[in-house]
């Protein structure tokens, strides 16, 4: 708008704003909001580098010991916050390992399927879990993996085999929890593949037909080609995200004979900040999970624009 | 048509069975789960209910009817849900239409400035203390404006609008209508595909969510259906209506575990298949990037 200093235009301006300003009128209360509960709330990311008290106001709190750096070093040396750190990377790992692919195995499944009726009831169905909150997906891992009355369980004794402690043991809560994860996604997650797929120029096929090339082929020459785009933006958005990861799940899944290897920053944040009264510390982890989450996220993008792949921007 | 050949017609099998695989393992939980609750005590203590009811009764849900707590937080949601969905897509529409003339002036710093906020979060404790501050902890309000609008959602509107053909508003202007009057009666009526998935994305995600209600909220007359689930999941402060109608209560309060699941999932799984065309195409419209 700087260009338009000059008498003329200023007129000019007062005519786009007569008929504009409802426009500006419309993106108020959205921009506005964005403003309180997205910017304003960094305000208080400085306490990450200084020594919390409630009774001043944050502009007035003191620099924390070393350079303001006291709580990332606290954060370090703190048993907890490494356990929780291991446990983000190595949860959010296994599920890029397990649950990416799933979606993606899925959804070329589900082309192959000749019957559409079929199909149709088959992706209602996969949808699903989708829909269901992390509270009642717990609910139901225990109903059905509980040692004594869950339905696995029950099975397995049946069978005459000892039962599992699927959700109290360290080991076995990684699988179920990785399972769970895939279980809620693996249909959802398809929709976007199935669109890709969609989107792929028939005649390709037709050309690989006539060529004589079988279904597997086919699939491995023109349709991985040609959702490529979509499952390297995927990645990238999940490699970006491997620090991060919401609060929800792992939540609703922990219990005390496994938080060893169940608790994530998230939670962790959650316990020593809001229960524990440590917001110092836990605002210093927070924001470190936040810049080396958009660090993640640069690089991904980085070394698929590298690599000849479109980046996510 | 051409002819397939054996191998073909095996592997067709092959995929038929592993989706109906897939599909029982998605249902057979929820089977489980409503055998459950419908199940007789005996049969609960006795680890004899697999995935159909025995000594069938409707106990549970009568004492899930019959109890207060349960109920007020059953009526708060639905009630909460439905004031969150219509607030947040009006704020989302406001923020998606304006966005799509190219002639807005500072549309791009307004693109810059909404882009930030889906990459760099201020963190939970920063969002705790904006709350503490602006005295919104264990106000019912907590539940309803900070999520009132999500960007990505706002995208996928945008994109939406993108797709409708810019002759239709442009004659509309030149007849002279109003920015509003083509919101009004030129988008709104071409939007309810986008409208309808949005509506489901922000009613299931105001439904399901609970954490808000754990670090917000204390005053557990406004706990949220989930995070009331929660504390009956893991025993804390445990309803115990059961007790007085006379059961052992081992069986009867995982028949009432159940039954509250039940009532606390039916009401979304009652909805979605009906949406199920409309949402495919807001994922898709989400992918797609500007």
């Amino acid at each position: 708008m700087a260009k338009n200093s000059g008498k003329k235009s200023k007129g000019s301006f007062g005519v786009y704003m007569k008929r504009y300003w409802q426009l500006y009128a419309m993106l108020f209360l959205p921009l506005t909001y964005l403003l309180i509960f997205k910017y304003a709330p960094m305000i208080y990311v400085q306490i990450a580098f200084k020594k919390y008290s409630l009774v001043k106001s944050v502009w007035e709190l003191p620099l924390a010991k070393n350079h303001g750096f006291e709580y990332f070093i606290q954060a370090f040396k703190n048993n907890d916050f490494k356990y929780a750190l291991r446990n983000t990377l190595t949860l959010n790992l296994l599920d890029l390992v397990f649950g990416f692919p799933a979606p993606i195995i899925f959804a070329l499944i589900l082309n192959e399927l000749c019957f559409v009726r079929f199909k149709k009831v088959v992706q209602t169905i996969a949808y699903m879990p989708h829909f269901l909150s992390w509270v009642i997906i717990y609910s139901l891992a225990l109903q059905l993996l509980a040692p004594n009355d869950g339905l696995v369980n029950m099975v397995i004794k049946d069978l005459g085999a000892e039962a599992i402690p699927f959700l109290n043991d360290e080991a076995h809560w990684i699988g179920s929890y990785i399972g769970f994860g895939i279980w809620q996604n693996f249909g959802w997650g398809s929709i976007i593949y199935l669109a890709a797929i969609a989107g792929i120029n028939p005649e390709l096929y037709e050309a690989a037909a006539v060529d004589g090339a079988g279904r597997f082929r086919k699939i491995w020459h023109i349709t991985l080609p040609g959702i490529k785009p979509t499952i390297v933006v995927l990645l990238i958005m999940s490699l970006g995200n491997i620090l991060g990861g919401g609060f929800d799940r792992p939540f609703a899944f922990q219990n005390n004979l496994v938080m060893r290897v169940a608790d994530v920053i998230a939670t962790f944040v959650y316990r020593v900040g809001i229960k524990g009264l440590q917001f110092s510390l836990t605002t210093a982890v927070g924001l470190f999970q936040s810049v080396v989450g958009v660090f993640f996220l640069l690089m991904a993008n980085f070394i698929s624009r590298k690599l000849g792949e479109r980046g996510i921007w | 048509m051409k002819i397939k050949s054996n191998a073909d017609k095996a592997w067709d099998v092959v995929f038929v069975i592993v989706c109906l695989i897939v599909s029982a393992m998605c249902i057979i939980p929820m089977l489980n789960l409503l055998a459950k609750s419908l199940s007789g005590t005996d049969y609960l203590v006795r680890n004899q209910v697999y995935i159909l009811p025995k000594g069938l009764n409707f106990n549970a849900y009568t004492t899930v009817l019959k109890d207060p707590k349960y109920i007020r937080a059953f009526v708060w949601t639905v009630f909460l849900t439905a004031v969150c969905t219509i607030l947040s897509l009006t704020m989302t529409t406001l923020c998606a239409f304006p966005l799509i003339f190219e002639n807005l002036k500072g549309r791009h710093a307004i693109n810059v400035f909404i882009t930030i906020t889906m990459f760099f979060n201020a963190g939970t404790i920063p969002n705790y203390l904006l709350m503490q501050r602006l005295h919104l902890l264990s106000n019912p309000l907590v539940l309803i404006i900070p999520g009132v609008m999500s960007v990505y959602n706002m995208i996928i509107m945008r994109s939406f609008f993108y797709g409708i053909p810019d002759s239709l508003r442009e004659s509309a202007e030149i007849d002279g209508a109003t920015f509003f009057k083509i919101l009004v009666l030129i988008y709104l009526p071409l939007s309810k595909p986008v409208m309808a998935t949005l509506a489901l994305f922000y009613a299931v995600g105001r439904w399901n969510g609970y954490s808000d209600a754990l670090m917000y909220m204390r005053d557990d007359k406004f706990y949220t259906l989930q995070l009331l689930l929660y504390n009956i999941i893991n025993n804390i402060n445990q309803v115990e209506v059961a007790t007085q109608e006379g059961f052992s209560a081992p069986g009867l309060s995982a028949s009432l575990k159940a039954a509250i699941v039940m009532f606390s999932t039916v009401p979304i799984l009652c909805i979605y298949p009906f949406l199920q065309k409309y949402f495919i195409h807001g994922v898709t419209l989400g992918a797609v990037k500007e």
